[in-house]
């Protein structure tokens, strides 16, 4: 088996605030091959952009990586001083964020930051990164993109503004992007745009991609494999159908419960009760306990940790067949 | 763009027209001119003779038309003390109150920008509490106060500075310039200073906070992880960024350097435009204190609208909406 462009190993996130130290990402991790995408869905506050943003090194203080691995093709990444882990941001990462229009400045015009970004990373003069970028905005959907390119960000529509901003995270040929909602601020027929335009690049360059989104639909239509993360854990991970079909964690269950299907006759959706805890107020044991209609004893005390579990890994105490068999059966 | 600016100058022009009627009555409000002009035994068939003379018993619309004509070319009539035409005066003074404020708003600007900056970007070490104590008392401090300081400090005390005064000055063509002799440069230095203080701190203060807004925004964290060097995200994309409302509010400041003139111009008895007008209230000097009015208006609109274009300049945005309103 080939080196995982992206391997997080039991990543931890705090934020040291006055009265404590918040925990907001504790023991994640997961794989990404090349070429492929991997959903990563949650609630608000579940620790999924963290994530993201730890991959890449942009955690601020008070926050900090207080734990674990991150290897980029199999070197390790996490604990670079700022100058290299600089280098390797929009080179061999790029990111997308959430709100295409305030992500580019505002006073430079797009092709003038395209080819700032292209001559950081690559070797090019001045003219031939200009072609890239006319190439680049090209190959993102911009029409007459050697017009566009000398156009400023306020004279593009969102959409078009996220595509410039993709072309920006894919103009060094990162291995991996990291997009980070790319599609909650759109509208919905830009979305499916946008979200075949990712598709398509990540097949085409072979470039792993890691999709952070609340949208279950996005994940479904573009993911190979989905992480459903929940308060700074990943409770499920496997592949996207699998997930989809036959989640086991009763907070994926409760997920994709709460999708309403089109054939759907007028019943209520599936509810989870209760929100997720704070993070400073995180229950001992499985953090979902409160709310699970499933908890015993044990999820009060132990904290599960991710087994295999067919095609998909589950942390949770019911899934933990071996030694604690009868449990199963007090669950329900 | 040639819409825009002439509009603008339209919008000028009316508020011109509005501070002319402000400096016209105040002819008519403080007192009757002919008093000031006549002696006290002066016969009432004289007075009449010099009203007449002087076209003071016209309809007041004809003598406002009359005066803001005049003051269109630069004629604000002769001062009651001096004997002399106004304008005259005005333009003899001039280049001393305008090179004061050129020095003191270059110096504002310069070390307010880096202080701001440096501040903004270091946040916690020693030279950026020191300059937020340097700005606290440059914004508490009254004007005159921190010119009497120096003065005791570097003309009374160390003797290195001259404590008023212009120094030598050379004259090239109506305008008199102190930056060419040494005794011209030595007598800048501390009503400059005196002067740029209050704005310094402003800018200052201005661009930690306009900067520090930036750097949260999205496209300087976009810039971030697009790898760009930490100098190209401060002083390419954020510097720019925070520029556009301080150029605003340097430019504007510009004025009031101007007007506030007046107590740096007393304190160090600095031969401008504001000793002219302080002079000038202490005689009851009408023509000199409308005059100057009108000067000073005059060049506070002239930079709101340098501002207003300068602006379209920087902030693309702008120049969109005003090529195709609205």
């Amino acid at each position: 088996m080939t080196v995982p462009v992206l391997s997080v190993r039991n990543l931890e996130v705090e934020f040291i605030t006055r009265r404590s130290t918040l925990r907001a990402i504790n023991g994640v991790s997961f794989d990404i091959a090349k070429g492929e995408v991997l959903g990563v869905v949650g609630e608000s506050g579940a620790g999924k952009s963290v994530t993201g943003l730890a991959v890449i090194g942009l955690i601020d203080p008070p926050g900090r990586i207080s734990g674990g691995e991150i290897y980029l093709s199999g070197t390790r990444i996490d604990h670079l001083p700022p100058e290299e882990i600089r280098r390797i941001r929009g080179k061999r990462i790029g990111m997308i964020f959430q709100d295409p229009l305030t992500s580019l400045n505002p006073l430079y015009r797009i092709g003038d930051q395209i080819v700032e970004t292209i001559r950081t990373h690559m070797n090019l003069s001045e003219t031939a990164a200009r072609k890239r970028a006319i190439d680049l905005l090209a190959e993102v959907g911009i029409p007459a993109p050697d017009k566009r390119i000398d156009a400023y960000p306020h004279e593009f529509s969102g959409g078009m503004r996220q595509r410039v901003v993709i072309a920006l995270a894919i103009c060094a040929e990162p291995e991996l992007i990291i997009a980070d909602e790319p599609t909650t601020a759109l509208d919905v027929s830009v979305q499916a745009q946008i979200i075949s335009l990712i598709k398509r690049l990540g097949r085409d360059h072979g470039t792993a991609v890691m999709l952070v989104t609340h949208d279950m639909g996005v994940i479904a239509e573009t993911s190979d494999r989905v992480a459903v993360m929940y308060s700074g854990r990943i409770a499920e991970i496997g592949p996207v159908q699998d997930v989809v079909q036959n989640p086991l964690h009763p907070y994926a269950r409760g997920l994709m419960g709460a999708i309403p299907t089109l054939a759907g006759e007028d019943k209520r959706l599936v509810q989870i009760p209760g929100s997720m805890p704070r993070l400073s107020a995180i229950p001992p044991g499985c953090s979902f306990n409160p709310r699970c209609a499933f908890a015993f004893d044990r999820c009060r005390v132990d904290r599960p940790e991710p087994l295999k579990h067919g095609s998909q890994a589950v942390a949770c105490h019911l899934f933990d067949t071996a030694p604690h068999e009868a449990a199963k059966e007090t669950a329900a | 763009m040639l819409a825009f600016t002439l509009r603008r100058a339209i919008q000028a022009i009316g508020v011109m027209i509005a501070v002319g009627v402000i400096a016209f009555s105040m002819f008519r409000f403080a007192g009757d001119p002919v008093n000031q002009i006549v002696s006290l035994d002066t016969p009432a068939a004289e007075r009449e003779a010099v009203r007449k003379s002087l076209g003071l018993d016209d309809p007041v619309p004809v003598q406002f038309a009359r005066y803001f004509a005049n003051a269109a070319q630069f004629k604000f009539g002769v001062s009651y003390q001096f004997r002399q035409p106004v304008s005259n005066l005005l333009m003899e003074r001039m280049p001393a109150t305008l090179e004061l404020a050129a020095c003191a708003t270059v110096l504002a600007m310069v070390f307010g920008i880096l202080m701001g900056v440096y501040s903004a970007l270091r946040r916690d070490t020693i030279l950026t509490k020191f300059f937020q104590a340097v700005s606290l008392i440059g914004i508490s401090l009254p004007t005159f106060l921190i010119g009497i300081l120096l003065i005791y400090l570097f003309s009374v005390t160390l003797g290195w500075l001259p404590s008023f005064g212009r120094g030598d000055v050379v004259r090239i063509g109506w305008w008199t310039t102190g930056l060419l002799t040494l005794s011209g440069l030595k007598a800048l230095i501390m009503p400059s200073i005196t002067l740029g203080l209050f704005q310094m701190t402003l800018i200052m203060r201005l661009v930690r906070a306009e900067m520090l807004e930036v750097l949260r925004t999205d496209y300087i964290r976009f810039a971030r992880a697009r790898g760009l060097t930490t100098r190209a995200i401060h002083f390419g994309h954020a510097l720019k960024n925070t520029l556009v409302p301080v150029i605003t509010v340097a430019g504007l400041q510009f004025g009031s350097v101007i007007a506030f003139a007046i107590i740096t111009e007393t304190v160090f008895q600095w031969p401008g435009m504001g000793l002219l007008f302080v002079q000038a209230v202490q005689n009851v000097d009408i023509p000199i204190m409308a005059a100057y009015l009108l000067m000073v208006s005059l060049i506070f609109v002239t930079i709101n609208l340098v501002v207003d274009i300068l602006y379209t300049v920087v902030d693309p945005r702008l120049r969109s909406t005003i090529r195709r309103p609205a």
